[in-house]
């Protein structure tokens, strides 16, 4: 029994797969809330990389790059390991959901931080020193002229990163939350069949990749770029 | 008068909608140098790019030695060629491309040995026989084992041809040998060209800009203009005295921008 | 307890995930290749299979595969009557390469799309068959196009062997778990178990670099 749900093993297969669908499904539910959260949290996280990464001193420049490479160079799961188990040593103590939606967010905040300062750096500089002879104050410049040119260009990399954070939820698991992965190894464990489950999950997840590529593939078609020579 | 070695027999072809060949009779006899000229996008890399099999016709037969070329006959009928034929046909043309397109990874040595002991099956000392050979014909030897970048453009083109001569083709085909050449070096290419065109019995083709080598050089000059062939004759014929007022306008323009 | 007492297990660890990566990363090399290439035979079928692999490993999750290897597998072993049970160290090997070979696939075909239409010209012009044009003109220009792709791949793997803790393989990540199990000593632990992967991943961009000066020689001749 999973949320207050049963299983049937007695039926065959495929009645077995049927009554494991809905607790997947739940599964699947917090494995989006996952990686939305998670996705968010690198937006933020790896926005103000990008900005420090820019910066003019150097004090300021090296320690961010230093993170990037860091938080880049070593596994998601080590980093919510140590988030998981470090964190409460210092009096933080968040619920397990937070915990892998942060360790998450940190480990692709590298990622995005790279992605917006090509972003921005794809801008051509003439572009800029071209507002800079109309006088544009900078702060206009940087909002009307250099976001509308990058966001087309980060945006389609950012969705895809969105698909690679789904992919890697079930990391999640090892600090107990109940994500389709971990719901499944839990019915695994329980009915000694591994198969069923598991299998239903990596079909469940082509599904969720397939619909989120096509997310992505739809905004970036979406977005405004006109005149704008991408790629 | 024997058959001719080229020989396009009304040949179209189409890019979508959009005719590039249109009707296209036009013959090329054994050993003859033929230039062609003509305005942009009229045509004539297409046939050379026909004839080295990088494109395909739309309808019509190009027959090179008296075979069909993109065909294959089954009986009476022509088919459409398959693989094999074409590499068979092949092994008759060489082409020197504008932009040379060497092979940027193997030195200028395996650049001519590669395909004469691959596709030939010449062994090694034989292939590095005539690549040795080939390189003294252009005036390249002491460059044997430099990499591509490490030539001018003009060396590079050099390579390029003595690379096409490699496989000894009986046809072979120039694609504005010297466009992509800096004015200065146009002069070492051309003079390799020239020397083989003292050569009888190797048939060229030619398209270039070079009005005054083609005058040098051709038995007789095609203007191609929209997919056809305007007009054409001797060098003394086009150049001296151009019936066609296309033509004219045309050569008045090219003359006039050297 | 001094974190000097812990580098002796967590280099055990390390050592059992170096080894890991360098299996994994050769044969999702090899996987690479054949997918990569494979995506653009002429051969439909072949095209199919790799088409199909490269999706269902990109499609789904790294840790799926991993548990379904381990554990489904087995399972549908018995049920057709063959043992299927793979020893960790297999299953890890396996779900790694498979997973990253899949990625890799896709700079392969990319970089051989890449290759300019000139060169494939130049080789048809040279009377090439398919093969010699993809072994000999196309893959000798793009595999230096693929090695930065390949080295962050490389450095991806040599991360998620971590999941390979997760099938109970004593790796890097498996000894630090083992430890903070035992001492309660976390930050201690994870710190210096970071550090680790850290220059490990650092090691393996130099290696990756070196090789890619090594491939692409011939780019580095300038006049
Ligand atoms: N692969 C292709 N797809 C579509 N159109 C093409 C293609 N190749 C050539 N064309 C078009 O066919 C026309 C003739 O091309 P071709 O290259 O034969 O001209 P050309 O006479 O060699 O011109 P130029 O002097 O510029 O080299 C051009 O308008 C060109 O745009
Ligand atoms: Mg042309």
């Amino acid at each position: 029994m999973l949320f207050g749900l049963h299983w049937d093993t007695s039926h065959g297969e495929l009645a077995f797969a049927v009554s494991i669908l809905p607790m997947l499904l739940i599964g699947m539910w917090v494995t989006i809330e996952a990686s939305i959260l998670g996705f968010f949290v690198a937006m933020v996280i790896g926005l103000g990389l990008a900005v420090l990464k820019g910066a003019r001193l150097r004090i300021v420049r090296w320690p961010a790059m230093f993170v990037t490479e860091f938080i880049r160079d070593t596994p998601l799961l080590v980093q919510l390991f140590f988030l998981y188990y470090v964190l409460p040593d210092y009096g933080i103590v968040l619920p397990a959901f937070l915990t892998g939606a942060l360790a998450l967010g940190i480990q692709y905040s590298a990622y995005m931080s790279e992605v917006y300062r090509a972003g921005i750096e794809a801008v051509d500089h003439g572009q800029i020193e071209a507002a800079k002879a109309l006088d544009l104050p900078g702060r206009r410049t940087f909002t009307h002229i250099v976001l509308p040119q990058a966001v087309p260009r980060v945006v389609p990399a950012l969705g895809n990163y969105m698909v690679s954070i789904m992919k890697d939820v079930p990391v999640l698991s090892v600090v107990t939350v109940l994500e389709m992965l971990n719901v499944a190894k839990i019915i695994g464990d329980q009915t000694f069949d591994y198969l069923v489950p598991l299998s239903m999950v990596g079909g469940l997840y082509m599904i969720l990749t397939l619909i989120a590529s096509g997310i992505v593939r739809w905004v970036d078609v979406k977005l405004p770029k006109r005149g704008l020579a991408l790629r | 008068m024997s058959e001719p070695i080229i020989r396009f027999d009304k040949v179209e072809k189409s890019f979508g909608a959009f005719n590039v060949l249109k009707d296209l009779d036009f013959e090329v006899a054994k050993g003859e140098k033929v230039t062609i000229i003509g305005p942009s996008g009229s045509g004539k890399s297409t046939v050379l790019r026909i004839l080295m099999t990088l494109e395909d016709v739309t309808s019509g037969v190009v027959y090179v030695g008296g075979q069909p070329l993109w065909h294959e006959k089954k009986g009476e009928r022509l088919v459409p060629a398959s693989e094999a034929h074409l590499r068979k046909m092949r092994t008759q043309l060489g082409m020197v491309f504008q932009s040379f397109n060497l092979f940027p990874h193997m030195t200028v040595l395996r650049n001519l040995t590669e395909a004469p002991r691959v596709v030939l099956g010449l062994s090694k000392v034989a292939a590095k026989e005539r690549a040795d050979e080939l390189l003294e014909l252009v005036g390249l030897t002491e460059h044997a084992h430099k990499f591509p970048n490490q030539l001018s453009g003009g060396q590079q083109q050099r390579v390029g041809i003595a690379r096409a001569l490699a496989m000894r083709p009986k046809v072979m085909l120039f694609d504005e040998p010297t466009s992509a050449l800096d004015p200065e070096l146009v002069g070492e290419v051309l003079n390799v060209i020239r020397h083989l065109a003292e050569a009888h019995d190797l048939t060229m083709l030619m398209v270039t800009h070079e009005m005054r080598f083609a005058r040098e050089i051709s038995d007789r000059v095609c203007f191609f203009d929209q997919g056809r062939i305007r007009e054409q004759g001797t060098p003394d014929e086009i150049f001296g005295n151009p019936k066609e007022k296309r033509t004219q306008q045309f050569l008045r323009a090219v003359t006039e921008a050297d | 307890m001094t974190w000097t007492q812990y580098l002796g297990p967590l280099s055990q660890g390390a050592w059992v995930t170096v080894q890991l990566t360098f299996w994994s990363t050769i044969l999702g090399a090899f996987l690479s290749f054949a997918a990569g290439i494979g995506k653009l035979s002429p051969v439909r079928g072949v095209r199919w299979l790799s088409i199909t692999y490269i999706e269902v490993f990109r499609g789904t999750s790294l840790l799926v595969q991993l548990f379904w290897l381990y554990f489904a597998l087995p399972i549908m072993g018995d049920a057709i009557g063959i043992n299927l049970r793979l020893p960790p160290v297999a299953a890890g090997v396996l779900a790694l390469g498979l997973n990253i070979g899949a990625y890799g696939a896709e700079v392969v075909r990319g970089a051989i799309q890449a290759v300019s239409k000139q060169q494939y010209e130049a080789a048809k012009a040279m009377n090439f068959t398919y093969r010699h044009t993809l072994w000999r003109v196309a893959l000798p220009q793009a595999i230096p196009e693929m090695m930065p792709s390949f080295s962050n791949l490389a450095v991806q793997n040599l991360k998620d062997t971590a999941l390979a803790s997760l099938i109970s393989l004593g790796d890097l990540a498996f000894k630090a778990e083992q430890l903070r199990n035992y001492y309660q000593d976390s930050t201690t632990v994870y710190t210096i178990v970071l550090l680790m992967y850290f220059g490990m991943a650092l090691v393996l961009s130099v290696l990756m670099r070196l090789l890619e000066a090594n491939v692409g020689r011939w780019r580095g001749a300038r006049r």
